[in-house]
């Protein structure tokens, strides 16, 4: 009896070693999350998103796409229309008192009171938070400031404050103290090149200490440099999500053939076909077929072997964006 | 500016060894006790015992009301209400004759005794100053901060909306005691200042002494603030009602003078003692021996269910409002 149960038992963190995360609680798992407003127009549309313990995900999509109503129902901010879901593995919005102080958030930009100085206002929302110490206040102040690159300014009034401080400022206040799960929206709106650059680095800096960071953007190269798991917007709809290269997956690497003739297209085809390609598009001489898991190389010897005369052959990689502009049917907007 | 310096630098000191030795013997106590672990550790979220009482935030909401320039200078402007009347009496050389229909309560009484600028400017500012001044906090207490989306990240501390409300209510129920005792203090000044000052002659015919007086000063300013803490709620609830804060401001205000012009209508009679501002001036009857207490204890229970009715309507706005700014 019990070798059998140590039989069946065995197997199983063999199961568990792949999908890890799937195992764990996810730091946020939405079910049916929908959200319309008064005048009917819905802004959320039904949503499913799982956000694995410990990824940095993406949210990504167009302006107007739902991104930032989710994140305000997320944080309890705006009532679901219909839907729930789970934040740190809490109910929501039930749990939000309890759970909320693990969570550090920047909404919709930095809103902080202009005749304050920027250590001041920290001050005020640390006041707020019932669950810290109020003797570590200052300290955490502090370096919440430091991390930011805003201490030179703490004493400054925010009314002062450039864009990019002002920026600095609000996600010093997801950093006053350490959170499990930091909810950023936009988190680099407003800020130079340098400070953009920064702000990813810190970003990285709070996945490698254990935070999951939950990150909405617009901005595509954003996403792609720092995020592990991506989610995609469009018209209030959850289009897609999964890991960074299960999306690039969606669209298959191609090879483009350009003939020199384009009488040799029939004979290019049936050489595709031999190896197994499948079927090109065709036209004026240029083909299109996925490769799959053909070789480039191999393709050529065997086109050039079959008299094709071959003037072009070029691995068609996708670019991220192609498959975003394939999924929301939107242009955007590409950092520099 | 040096201290900024120095905190920065024992901010980051709690990093390295060396300045561990430095902490026992130069920071405050209390920094050696946080000294313990940097912001490395943010897997590390261990939630504290929730403070119960929560004082810090509305000590906060204190410094915030009462930090602001804006609101100093209305205090000032109200301070500014007693002297104005005091020196003109004192350049008039005081009433011409004792006229009781002219003028406001008590301003008879200034010339021959000081303290009665006090009892005077309260009556003139009751009105409509003093509800400018709590409808200016009312209005910037929620939908203030709405407006400019501090509003949000409040709530995402987080801070329950329930305790929000009340942190603000008592806000601007402390602006408006402030508002009171700013024209009472500033009255009993200057009325030291210009007039003589001396036993107090009461309405009910016997004297009492200065500081007796001074007491019953203090009563009056703080029945006036309790009188206040009517238009508050109104005014809170109005602040719940909009992200524009002016708005706000001239609903409460326009509330509190549309009561008393209803108040002034005689034959709408019998509304009147439900009506909020019917009951602001009875404060006279603390300036009687013995005090009597029958009009302000329902003056008081008035105000009283008015808080309630409004504290609760400003409660179930807030607590279902979508926060969308």
């Amino acid at each position: 009896m019990t070798t059998s149960t140590a039989g069946l038992a065995a197997p199983a963190p063999a199961d568990a070693a792949g999908p890890v995360l799937s195992a764990d609680v996810p730091a946020l798992a939405t079910r049916g999350l929908t959200k319309r407003f008064r005048g009917g127009q819905v802004a959320v549309d039904h949503i499913d998103l799982v956000v694995p313990h410990g990824s940095v995900f993406g949210f990504l999509g167009p302006n107007g796409s739902g991104k930032t109503t989710t994140i305000r129902m997320l944080l309890g901010l705006v009532r679901p229309t219909a839907g729930e879901f789970d934040l740190l593995g809490r109910p929501m919005p039930r749990g939000a008192l309890d759970v909320l102080p693990g969570v550090g958030a920047l909404v919709e930009g930095p809103a902080f009171h202009p005749y304050l100085s920027g250590r001041a206002n920290l001050a005020r929302l640390d006041a707020g938070d019932r669950t810290v110490d109020a003797r570590t206040s200052r300290r955490r102040i502090d370096e919440a400031l430091e991390r930011v690159g805003l201490a030179a300014a703490a004493r400054k009034r925010y009314r002062n404050y450039s864009l990019g401080m002002r920026q600095r400022l609000g996600l010093a206040a997801a950093l006053l103290r350490p959170r499990e799960l930091l909810v950023l929206d936009e988190p680099t709106n407003g800020l130079d090149p340098q400070g953009t650059r920064e702000v990813r680095a810190l970003v990285r800096e709070l996945a490698v200490e254990g935070a999951t960071v939950f990150l909405s953007s617009h901005l595509l190269s954003e996403v792609e440099q720092v995020c592990s798991h991506v989610g995609v917007m469009s018209r209030g709809r959850l289009v897609t999500q999964g890991t960074l290269a299960d999306l690039r997956g969606l669209a298959a690497t191609r090879l483009r053939v350009v003939l020199a003739s384009s009488d040799d297209a029939a004979t290019a085809a049936s050489v595709l076909a031999r190896l197994r390609m499948a079927d090109p598009e065709v036209q004026d001489g240029v083909l299109l077929a996925p490769l799959g898991d053909a070789q480039p190389e191999v393709v050529n010897r065997e086109l050039v072997l079959a008299g094709v005369g071959v003037r072009e052959l070029v691995v068609d990689r996708p670019q991220l964006e192609d498959v975003f502009v394939a999924l929301t049917g939107e242009g955007f907007d590409v950092d520099q | 500016m040096s201290t900024s310096e120095s905190t920065s630098q024992s901010t980051r000191g709690p990093a390295s060894e060396s300045a561990r030795e430095s902490v026992g013997s130069v920071a405050p106590a209390a920094w050696a006790v946080a000294g313990l672990g940097g912001s490395t550790a943010s897997s590390a979220f261990v939630p504290v015992r929730p403070n119960p009482l929560g004082f810090r935030l509305l000590r906060s909401e204190l410094r915030l009301v009462f930090g602001r320039r804006r609101n100093i200078a209305l205090l000032g402007a109200l301070a500014c209400v007693p002297i104005l009347i005091a020196v003109a009496i004192k350049l008039s050389g005081g009433p011409e004759r004792d006229d009781p229909g002219g003028g406001p309560a008590f301003i008879g009484q200034i010339t021959q005794n000081g303290l009665f600028v006090a009892f005077t400017a309260l009556v003139v500012t009751l009105p409509l100053f003093l509800p400018l001044a709590v409808s200016v906090a009312a209005g910037e207490a929620v939908a203030g901060e709405a407006s400019i989306g501090t509003l949000r990240n409040i709530l995402v501390v987080p801070v329950s909306r329930t305790r929000l409300l009340l942190v603000k209510y008592a806000s601007i129920v402390a602006f408006g005691v402030a508002g009171a005792f700013a024209v009472a203090i500033a009255g009993v000044v200057i009325g030291f200042v210009l007039f003589p000052i001396g036993p107090v002659t009461l309405l009910s015919g016997g004297s009492v002494g200065v500081g007796t007086a001074l007491v019953r000063v203090a009563l009056v300013a703080l029945y006036v603030a309790a009188m206040l803490a009517g238009l508050a709620a109104i005014g809170l609830f109005a602040s719940t009602l909009t992200e524009v804060p002016i708005a706000a401001m001239a609903v409460t205000a326009i509330t509190a003078v549309v009561v008393q012009i209803l108040d002034a209508v005689p034959q709408i009679s019998v509304i009147h003692p439900y009506l909020l501002t019917d009951w602001w001036l009875r404060f006279g009857d603390l300036l009687r021996d013995p005090v009597v207490y029958g009009d302000m204890t329902r003056g008081l229970l008035v105000t009283l269910a008015y808080v309630g009715v409004f504290v609760s309507l400003a409660w179930a706005r807030l607590t279902t409002k979508d926060v969308s700014s």
